[in-house]
């Protein structure tokens, strides 16, 4: 009988090494602006967002609820429903802006050039429809397909997204396949017109951990064949680690971190980066790391502010052990601190240099 | 961008309303034909309330010399076949018809929530049973209810109440059955489970103050619908009898026989009816409206 | 573990809970779902036994059947030594004081038209335990307690952000003083900078409280956090219950391998050997022959597909369901 199988064990990265020439961008997204008009007051959901994707690059935006990464994604495609508005900045396809386009050309776009996943497959897939039929729609729309070239293409995609059987699933319902294949037929969709980007929205958050790995190794394998950028857009940093090349960390509306995956791991330069980091627990047992057992995990005292009312200056000035006076008056600038590493915070070279200390 | 593009923005959603003056204002502004509904009703109330104040004639007083005399001088409304001063008896009748409309309708929903409480609880055969006889209650027109019922209690303001209260049952009962399913299975009721508490405090204390938000916008609606009823059976001499001033028999009397010689009998109580029950479907619109949680903040 | 010691808070013994598949226009029972078939387990005082699994496991639903929320089809439940599996409501009262439960949702459960005080005074008054002014006096101790402002007790739920939610569902639990709480996922409906914050505040609580928990998740990294033995569920059985370290660094059963490795690590650095678990959770509406696991198991055999593999101790204190080990 074979021993269990080491679960852990170093390998080579294969992820493009840092200071590679940067592909000329897909996505160009430029102090992006978006706010809710609610009773409370004018919410700044997203306030001043910018960031450009590579060609098939893996874009990663964390943070927790509230701090604007899913009205981010909602925004580039300019779905973002009353009582929201996109009021300000330049999201640019391939150079072509897409916030002065009206209605009917952003239509083309959608599903065509770029798609977006979400969380919920079950409420994103229509009840009523055959996937076959779900799928074939953006065929048919943007490529002129007809109905029996769609249907051979979406069961082309089952095929594709890993999904087994597929001429016989490509006529059932949604209802009839599980959670983890409901996600992969939402990806055949997103991914049917070969756009360039992949909007993805939290795709596996509402999926078990086993079924969540598969549908993880599917969306790289997938970027890997049809050169896809992905923005992967989650709350949960193991994915992150795991699929991103570059991260943004987002919180109250605007971007308080960027860099590669590895260094951000390794040097988090904004406070609220760290605290995330040593929120969670770390697997440490499983990993076989040296070290003191940590008995409490680092909080991060007090609650994200609410985005009607931000306090003045750094807006998580009132929950960081560094913050003086100098954050409580101004924004920090938000500079490059390390080679290809930005952050806003008036003290990154405070944090102490590895995550965990 | 401009400041000003926000800040309509903003007051159109609502923000920067301070105190219970201005949540009205904001509510007239963004419902106005709500506010009209509601104005109207507070109207209604306040004919009703201060009827003695209002009206300068009494109702009941017949005065033959009178008869039929058409609107103008003391009598601003006119006078009805007996001399009764018409102005009054619409006066009057308000009270009536605040009586029939709120007691049937509060009385419907006591009935109707009580049931489809227990309904909702119980579940197996009782729910079974009950829904059944409620089924039977709706497939029957709501008009022929209340008749049927008003012609075996006899014609007097309780049995009106109870007869438009009673058709009024399975709609609410069958709304507060839903809510109770559904949050008999939320967590908090769980959480009193958990802690011991018998089904019957956790019906009442739990789920019902929970289930009772989308009656009001039902009962505000049914007002109306109560009033419309009572002049049907007014009509068919089943309503609220003499000498009770009801606008329903006020309009019944007259519509055949006065309509030509008489307008003002038929025209003023066929107004005050139609206003109030217009003012309760607006208000109830725009109640319903405010209160969708799915609607603009 | 066990000389003479005094019986553990909470043994649970051959729980099971079957559902009937009924269908037809007279509902004739067709077949049965075995949400929760033949687990075992025991919690002593102070100790944290973590219960983990993915969707279909039947995880919440032997937390629900140990409160007794739903009548357990066989098996025995014993706190503290005593059998309450069978006890009648107002027997079972008593008991209710022993043991809580925290649910996962902040949202739902709480009582959107009641106080955040009288929420958490309520297990209280339905005992009545204390008198009025007595009461509110211990839900100050008790909002003190889990880290929430005396002067909230008069708030809304709605006035509340998801981890002060959950505080409160803390507080309502811990009202009685019982001896074991049953988390029903308390933390996973929660932003990861509050779980930090909220399994903080359950490790104190266990610590000063000699608390015991039944923890329920779905999440392993917490669970190696928090719990001192675990417990593994697949489609309603347990495949493998050991402690804590044991499971993390030699698990045996060829499910827990699967879902260690599937677990995603927040470190770049470390690439694992992923050998990702192929195929679905099956339904637990038709679950496979034999063991539960063999269609998804990379070294499932014949006997695999026929014998239900029985839950053995191969190792002091080490239980693994599964025939190759």
């Amino acid at each position: 009988m074979a021993a269990p199988q080491a679960i852990l064990a170093t390998g080579a990265e294969r992820r493009p090494v840092a200071g590679a020439p940067a592909p000329e961008p897909v996505l160009e997204v430029e102090n992006l602006q978006t706010v809710f008009y609610t009773r409370g007051g004018l919410v700044k959901a997203v306030d001043g967002v910018s960031f450009t994707l590579g060609r098939s690059e893996t874009l990663a935006i964390v943070g927790e609820s509230g701090c604007g990464k899913s009205v981010t994604a909602l925004s580039l495609m300019r779905l973002v429903s009353d009582p929201g508005r996109v009021v300000g900045g330049s999201v640019k396809l391939d150079g072509r802006d897409l916030v002065g386009l009206d209605e009917a050309e952003l239509r083309q776009i959608r599903g065509n050039d770029i798609s977006m996943i979400f969380q919920e497959p079950m409420t994103s897939l229509n009840p009523v429809m055959t996937i076959g039929r779900q799928i074939g729609e953006a065929l048919i729309l943007h490529q002129h397909m007809s109905r029996k070239a769609a249907v051979a293409r979406a069961t082309e995609m089952l095929h594709l997204v890993g999904i087994p059987e597929p001429q016989q699933r490509v006529k059932e319902y949604p209802h009839q396949l599980s959670g983890g294949m409901r996600q992969r037929a939402m990806i055949a969709m997103a991914l049917a017109c070969n756009p360039k980007v992949l909007i993805a929205d939290e795709p596996t958050s509402a999926l078990d951990v086993t079924i969540q790995a598969q549908i993880l190794e599917l969306i790289a394998k997938l970027q890997r064949e049809l050169g896809t950028a992905v923005i992967l857009i989650t709350h949960d940093l193991g994915v992150v680690a795991e699929t991103a090349e570059r991260v943004i960390v987002m919180y109250a509306g605007r971007k308080v971190e960027e860099a590669t995956v590895g260094e951000l791991f390794a040097r988090p330069l904004h406070p609220y980066t760290r605290g995330l980091m040593n929120s969670i627990p770390r697997l440490a047992l499983m990993r076989r790391e040296a070290g003191p057992v940590v008995n409490r995990l680092a909080e991060i005292p007090g609650i994200v502010p609410a985005l009607s009312n931000l306090p003045p200056g750094c807006t998580f000035a009132p929950r960081c052990t560094f913050a003086d006076e100098a954050c409580r008056a101004q924004y920090p600038a938000y500079a490059e601190k390390r080679e290809r590493h930005w952050a806003a915070c008036w003290h990154s070279d405070k944090l102490p240099g590895a995550a965990h200390d | 961008m401009a400041v000003i593009d926000h800040q309509a923005e903003l007051s159109r959603a609502g923000a920067n309303v301070h105190g219970w003056f201005g949540g009205l204002l904001f509510f007239a502004r963004r419902y106005p034909l709500g506010a009209i509904g509601a104005i109207i009703m507070i109207l209604f109330l306040a004919t009703a309330i201060f009827a003695g104040s209002i009206a300068r004639f009494d109702p009941f007083t017949t005065n033959a010399r009178i008869s039929l005399a058409p609107p103008g001088g003391e009598h601003i409304l006119g006078a009805d076949f007996m001399g009764r001063d018409v102005f009054a008896r619409i006066v009057y009748g308000a009270r009536i018809s605040l009586a029939v409309s709120v007691g049937a309708t509060a009385l419907g929903c006591l009935i109707g929530v009580a049931i489809g409480l227990m309904s909702g609880f119980f579940g197996g055969w009782f729910d079974l049973l009950v829904q059944r006889v409620l089924d039977i209650m709706q497939s029957l027109p709501l008009l022929v209810m209340a008749l049927v019922m008003a012609a075996s209690l006899g014609p007097s303001l309780p049995n009106t109440i109870i007869a438009i209260a009673i058709p009024l049952v399975p709609t609410v009962a069958r709304i507060i059955r839903s809510n109770t399913l559904s949050l008999r299975e939320m967590p908090f009721v769980e959480a009193a489970r958990a802690v011991g508490m018998s089904e019957t405090r956790i019906a009442f204390i739990h789920v019902l103050p929970n289930t009772l938000a989308p009656l009001i916008v039902l009962a505000t609606a049914q007002l109306g619908s109560a009033i419309l009823v009572e002049s049907a059976l007014a009509f068919l001499g089943l309503g609220v009898p003499e000498p009770h001033p009801s606008w329903g028999r006020m309009l019944s009397e007259s519509a055949a026989e006065y309509v030509r010689t008489a307008p003002w009998l038929v025209i003023f109580p066929g107004i005050a009816i139609s206003a109030v029950v217009f003012g309760t479907n607006l208000f109830g619109d725009a109640l319903r409206d405010l209160l969708d949680p799915r609607q603009r903040i | 573990m066990t000389e003479a010691a005094p019986p553990p808070v909470l043994e649970v013994e051959g729980l099971s809970k079957h559902f009937p598949v009924r269908k037809g226009l007279l509902r004739r029972t067709v077949g049965h779902v075995y949400a929760v078939d033949q687990v075992s387990f025991t919690i002593g005082a102070g100790e944290t036994l973590g219960l983990v699994g993915e969707s279909g496991c039947g995880k919440t639903t032997v937390g629900r059947t140990i409160m007794r929320l739903i009548e357990p089809t066989a098996g025995a439940i014993r706190l503290d030594g005593h059998d309450v599996t069978r006890l009648g409501k107002s027997e079972m009262r008593p008991f209710r004081r022993q043991i809580q439960i925290i649910f996962q949702d902040p949202f739902s459960s709480l009582n959107p038209r009641k106080r955040a005080g009288d929420i958490v005074g309520e297990p209280l008054k339905v005992h009545g335990v204390l008198a009025a002014k007595a009461r509110r006096e211990r839900v100050a101790e008790l909002f003190e307690r889990v880290g929430l402002r005396k002067a909230q007790m008069d708030n809304f739920p709605h006035q509340f952000s998801g981890g002060q939610r959950q505080r409160i569902g803390v507080a309502r639990a811990l009202a009685l003083n019982p001896r074991l709480i049953i988390g029903d996922e308390p933390v996973s409906a929660l932003d990861v900078s509050i779980q930090a914050q909220v399994i903080n505040l359950l490790m104190d609580l266990q610590r000063e409280l000699k608390l015991s928990y039944l923890f329920i998740s779905h999440n392993l990294a917490v669970v190696e956090h928090i719990a001192h033995r675990v417990a593994v569920m697949y489609l309603g059985r347990i495949v493998e219950y050991t402690d804590k370290i044991t499971l993390f660094t030699r698990p045996l059963h060829p499910y827990t391998e699967a879902l260690l490795a599937a677990v995603p690590v927040p470190d770049p650095a470390i690439k694992r050997a992923k050998r990702v678990v192929q195929g679905d959770v099956p339904s637990p509406l038709k679950p496979p022959p034999g063991c539960h696991f063999h269609t998804r198991c990379p070294y499932a055999e014949a006997r695999c597909r026929q014998e239900i593999p029985a839950l053995r101790e191969v190792e002091p204190g080490h239980h693994v369901a599964c025939h190759l080990r």
